[in-house]
Formats: C-alpha cells, structure tokens, sequence
C-alpha cells in the first residue's frame, strides 16, 4: 500500500511540476495581486559607524552592499521585498532631526532585481542609527495582506535615539500584527548592541546572528529571506475572555491571543457526542521573565468541573511554553443528543523581570481540532490475541493435557462398547 | 503416521521461523515527510514552522546560537523513536548547555527515557552530542495520561546555557531521528479515531487539488498510519494454536500406545 501510495505520489508530483512548469508566467503574475504574498523588508543600517573596515578587510557597508547583491539574486519569485534605510541622509548633528532620518529605498513589491541593485549602490555611510523609528515605518510598509511579514534588521550600533526603546517598540508591533517576525543581523557588535538586537529578536519570535564574515552575513539573509517564502499557516486573532460565559466560540484551525501576567483566558468550543476536542496552548516570552514559568490548559464544563487539564512548567532560557488535552466525548445513542460546549481556560505563570514593561501581554498560541473520536474499533490486544513464551506454553500444556484425557475417554469409552 | 509426524514438525518450524520475519514486515508508517524526499536542510523556528522531516533520514540546519531550532516527524504504534542531534559549534566558544527537547502533537513535552540531554560542551569543544530515548508510541491512552500517542512529534534544539559574548554566533546542527519497532507487546486495548496531527480537522476537510496550501502538519494526509490490525500477536498466538494442537494429537497418542494391540487378532 505504501509503495503504491509513493507512486501515486510521484506521479502528482510530476504533474504538480508540469502544471507549474506550464502555468509559470501567469503565476508569478498572478503573485502581484495575492493578498497571501510572503512580504520582506530588509532594514539596513547606513549610519556613519559603517565606514569601519573591519569585515574581512573592507567595510561594514562594502560587505553589506555584496550581501544584498546575492540576496536580490536568489530572492524567490514569490516574495515580495522591500529596502528601507536608517540614517542614509541626514549628516547633521541635530539629534531631533537625525532620529526622522529613515527612508524607503525601494518598496515592498514584486522585485526589479536591477532597480533594486542600483538603489542600493548609492548608499553612503551618513548619520544617526534611529532604529525605533525605522522599524515603526518598516512595521507600516508592510501592512495588509495575510501572508507572513518579516523585518531583517542590519546594523552595527545600537539605537541614538532613546527614550524610545526599540524593543519595546518591536513588542507594539508584534501585538498589533500578526504573523510579523523582526530579525536581526549585528555587525561586528559590542555588547550593548547585541543585548538591544537579540531583545528585539525575542520580542517577536525571530533570530539574533552575529556577523563577523561577508558570507556569514550573505548566507543568513538569504536563508531569513527564503525562510519567509515557505508557505505558513497564519493564526487567526481572537481575544478570549475573562470567564467562559462571554468567552469567543472557536471552531477547529490556529488562533493567537494576548495573555497579560497573572491574567485568565476563556474560550468555548462546541464538541458533538462521538467526536474528539484537541487542544494546545503555547505561550511565548517576549521579554525577560523570572526563571520558573507554567501554563495550565483546562477544559471545563459549562456548570464548571474541570474534565481534563494539559500542564506544563519549567525553568531557564525558553521561547515558550506549552501543553494540550484532549476530550474524547462518548458516543450517544440518541441521534438528536446535544452538542457539548467545552470551556477552554488557559493561563500561565509567567513573571516579568524587574524593570520590564508588562503591556501589551504575552502572545498565546491556540490550536483547536475537533475530529472523529474513537469509533469503536481496537487494536490487537482487545482481539484476545497474546504474545510471549507463557502463552505458548500454557497452549502447549493444556492442549497435550487435553489431547490426553480425549485418548483416555475414548478408550475408555470403547471398552465400556466392548464389554457390552 | 510418519508422514503426519513430518509434516506437523515441518508446519511447526515453518511456524517459528516465520514469526519474526513476520513481525518485521509490519507496515511501516513513515508517511512522506518532504515531498520530493530530499532531507530538509534547515530547520523552522516555531511549533508553527517546524520542519517536516523523515525517520531514518538526517535532517540538517545552519542557524546562530540561542535559535530554537524546530523539526518535526511522524511517529506510529508500537514504535519507539530515538532522537539525535549533533551540534557543530563555533571554533571559539565559552562553556554551554544545549538542550533536546520532544513534543508530541498536542504539544505537550514527551520525556526521555535515558539519553544525553541535556548536554554541557566544554569550552572550544568542537560539537556536541544530544540523544533522547522516548518512551513506546502507544494506540491509545487516558485523557489525562501523557503516554506517547501516534501522530506528528516535535524536536525543538537550543542552547540553554550560554556566556553573553557567545549569542549569535553560526553553528550547525543534524538530527536524525530512529525508530525500535516494539511490535505487539506494546499494544494495548484501544486506538485513536485520528492520529495526533495538528489541525488534521482542517486538512482532513479541505478537497486536496494539489496547490501548496499551509498546513499545520501535513503527516498522514492520505492515510500512511498502520491500521491496529496487523501485530506481531497473531503470529504468536497462531504458533501457539498450532503447538496446542500438535501437542492435543501427541497426548491423545501416548493414550493409543504404539499402533496396533497386539492382542487383537487381524481381521476385526
């Protein structure tokens, strides 16, 4: 079965290709106008502090320029990619003025490689690192659509412009969007730097990488751009509530939510007798929290007992928690029998670190199926069926003692003829 | 009576020697991971994005230090994966921790029975070696029980332990992950409706036309799970009707003496 099933298989996959190999200019026509495009900014750093020459020789800008040379070569049909800049115009020495100094270099769209190339060419190592307020602007330029969105963030020096924190910022954003991932590239970066971009790389879910080499830094944004194509299911936003009574009703699929420290989440879901609710929670740290977190899933009746609960806790570095339950409802005899709706309540132990911002809350990830229970049909141990050396010789002595006393009987029933 | 007695004892052998055979060729579940069967070379980041690979297959990834690298992979009944990681890390390096942990589909964490997880790499070691022995893949278990249920399993990799100075730097990884099949003496009384699939009421609804949809985990779209039937049990309790048997006729024999009585004259 499995082998005809791997040529079916091959078999879809040769059509699948030749379908695709037929329909190709159309497709990537076609990807202009899908609203579930895969959408990328690269964000780069053109702040004075690129002039150092300490990659491989030349300069951080030199490096980052080959860099996106090869990345806007392999970019994915598909993916839509857009350049914007921080501190590429702005040479004074107005602090005001050089934390507005971001600017789109070429907008998020369907990708003219040569276009793309020449703008970046121009770039000249100028002024201030805002980059709060680039990725504000970026979070924008991404905007609609629902596919995954992603920031690359490269840059050598930390954020001039505080008091807005760009972790902070990066959190607002991920809390207003979703599917939205920030990651972030250092060059050569000390080590204020690296705590600000790996902070905002947790924030949302993305990754940290330390460049010190040209391919290093080529490779990763290759790899950050094409990981951006691979087709992702995007969460659907709800907001449960704080008693089951008003909470939302899910139907099966992946939904995301914000849970506040020390906060309830209620959700409901209707499951019919003879089908199965399963659930998992994950929730995500997006800032520094406390060693020593839980989360606790339970499902809950309407009048309140708790019918089954998933648990999870642990300690030290994590992205996230998570645990799931599942609830086999009986099948009823009664066609007409009621759906059951099952209370959903999550909630997780989660502290923030001293000095952390503790709004917006923590991104919570819900996955709910509501499938086909077990439908009576069991596996081989319920047929009777036994294994092991014991069985064979408890059949062994019992059929030789049989066979036995069936010889004795007989015999001794042929006598008892006989003698008659 | 001879010819009998040749026959049963070839039966019996027969018997027994196609019993493990027999056992071994139970259907493998391993349902296509990627869909053109090359191993994946990098890993995703989340539940959401993990990335689908094979049992047997080597799955590799580049990433920096402090990523969670995410795979996942189909596991069925009576199985009882093996899963290893190799990390390759950067030439310079501090002391630190790295961390194998598993989940099942419901993403709750499975525990390791033994193996090396999690694991301290000395300073400047060059790799590092996780393993993780889950327990047997049962066909059903209580609610509230977390026993290993077949379906979709999560790997997640990460450095949990680390010096400030060493975040971010390039390492690569490779995990492979190897199943014991336990056959029938796992097997207990029950199976699931679906396997542990996440979002399998989605996909299981939608008419598959062949475009590249998102999907949650796309293990066991078109069946590929063994279907409960098939243990190694039956050969076992089939050796043991046919031993019974041939142990029935060898008592009944010893009752009738060696042929014929001697007493009885011929012709009656």
């Amino acid at each position: 079965m499995i082998r005809r099933q791997r040529l079916a298989a091959g078999v879809c996959a040769l059509l699948a290709a030749l379908a695709a190999g037929m329909a190709f200019p159309g497709a990537a026509e076609a990807d202009e106008t899908q609203p579930s495009a895969p959408k990328v900014e690269l964000v780069l750093d053109v702040s004075g502090s690129m002039r150092t020459q300490d990659i491989d020789g030349g300069s951080r800008m030199a490096a980052a320029k080959q860099a996106f040379d090869e990345v806007l070569d392999a970019t994915p049909q598909e993916v839509q990619l857009g350049i914007r800049t921080l501190g590429a115009n702005y040479r004074g020495n107005d602090r005001q003025e050089g934390c507005k100094d971001t600017a789109q270099l070429y907008p998020v769209g369907a990708l003219n490689r040569t276009d793309a190339k020449t703008a970046v060419a121009t770039l000249q190592p100028t002024g201030w690192t805002p980059i709060g307020p680039a990725l504000l602007k970026a979070a924008d330029d991404l905007n609609g659509g629902s596919g995954t969105r992603r920031i690359v963030l490269i840059t050598d020096g930390e954020d001039t412009c505080q008091p807005l924190d760009p972790c902070e910022v990066a959190r607002e954003i991920a809390a207003k969007g979703v599917g939205m991932t920030i990651d972030t590239l250092g060059l050569v970066p000390d080590a204020r730097t690296r705590d600000q971009l790996s902070c905002i790389a947790d924030a949302t879910g993305g990754t940290y990488t330390d460049v010190r080499h040209k391919e290093e830094l080529s490779g990763r944004v290759g790899q950050l751009v094409h990981r951006a194509a691979d087709p992702v299911v995007t969460p659907v936003a709800t907001e449960g509530a704080g008693q089951c009574t008003d909470a939302p009703q899910l139907k099966s699929g992946l939904f995301t939510d914000r849970a506040a420290f020390g906060q309830q989440r209620w959700y409901k879901v209707s499951v019919e007798p003879g089908q199965e609710l399963r659930a998992s929670v994950s929730v995500a740290d997006d800032r520094a929290v406390n060693p020593g977190y839980g989360v606790l899933l339970r499902a809950v009746t309407q009048s309140g007992r708790e019918i089954v609960r998933g648990e999870a806790a642990g300690t030290g570095r994590t992205d996230v928690v998570s645990t799931g339950l599942r609830y086999p409802k009986p099948a009823s005899d009664d066609d007409n029998a009621p759906a059951e709706t099952v209370c959903l309540q999550v909630s997780h132990s989660f502290s923030a670190a001293a000095g952390v911002k503790t709004t917006p809350g923590l991104p919570l990830e819900l996955t709910v199926d509501v499938v086909d229970g077990p439908s009576g049909h069991h596996d081989v141990a319920s047929f009777g069926l036994g294994r092991g050396w014991w069985l064979l010789g408890a059949l062994v002595v019992i059929g030789f003692a049989a066979g036995l006393l069936w010889g004795w009987l007989s015999r001794w029933r042929v006598a008892v003829w006989r003698t008659n | 009576m001879r010819a009998t007695r040749v026959l049963s004892a070839a039966l019996l052998a027969l018997g027994l020697a196609a019993g493990p055979a027999a056992a071994d060729s139970s259907p493998s579940p391993s349902p296509t991971a990627s869909p053109d069967g090359s191993a994946p070379t990098q890993a995703g980041t989340s539940f959401r994005t993990a990335t689908e690979m094979k049992q047997g297959q080597p799955a590799t990834a580049s990433g920096s230090t402090g990523d969670y690298l995410y795979w996942s992979f189909p596991a069925d009944v009576g199985q009882r994966p093996t899963v290893k990681a190799t990390v390759k890390l950067p030439q310079a390096h501090g002391a630190q921790t790295w961390q194998l942990d598993v989940y099942d589909g419901l993403r709750r964490r499975q525990a390791c029975q033994y193996g090396a997880d999690p694991r301290t790499a000395a300073q400047d070691a060059s790799q590092v070696e996780l393993a993780c022995v889950l327990r047997t893949v049962r066909g059903w278990a209580e609610p509230s029980a977390n026993d290993p249920l077949p379906g979709t399993y999560y790997v997640r990799l990460t450095v949990v332990d680390l010096g400030a100075t060493d975040l971010g730097q390039p390492v690569s990884a490779e995990v492979r992950v190897d199943s014991k099949d336990i056959g029938g003496a796992g097997a207990v009384d029950g199976s699931l409706g679906r396997p542990l699939v996440p979002g399998i009421a989605v996909t299981s609804g939608e008419k598959t036309d062949g475009a590249k949809t998102a999907v949650l985990s796309s293990f066991g779209k078109n069946d590929g799970w063994s279907s409960g039937w098939w243990s190694d049990r039956w050969v076992w309790t089939g050796i043991g009707a046919v031993l019974a048997a041939l142990a029935g006729i060898g008592g009944y024999a010893l009752t009738r003496g060696s042929g014929r009585p001697s007493r009885v004259p011929p012709g009656v």
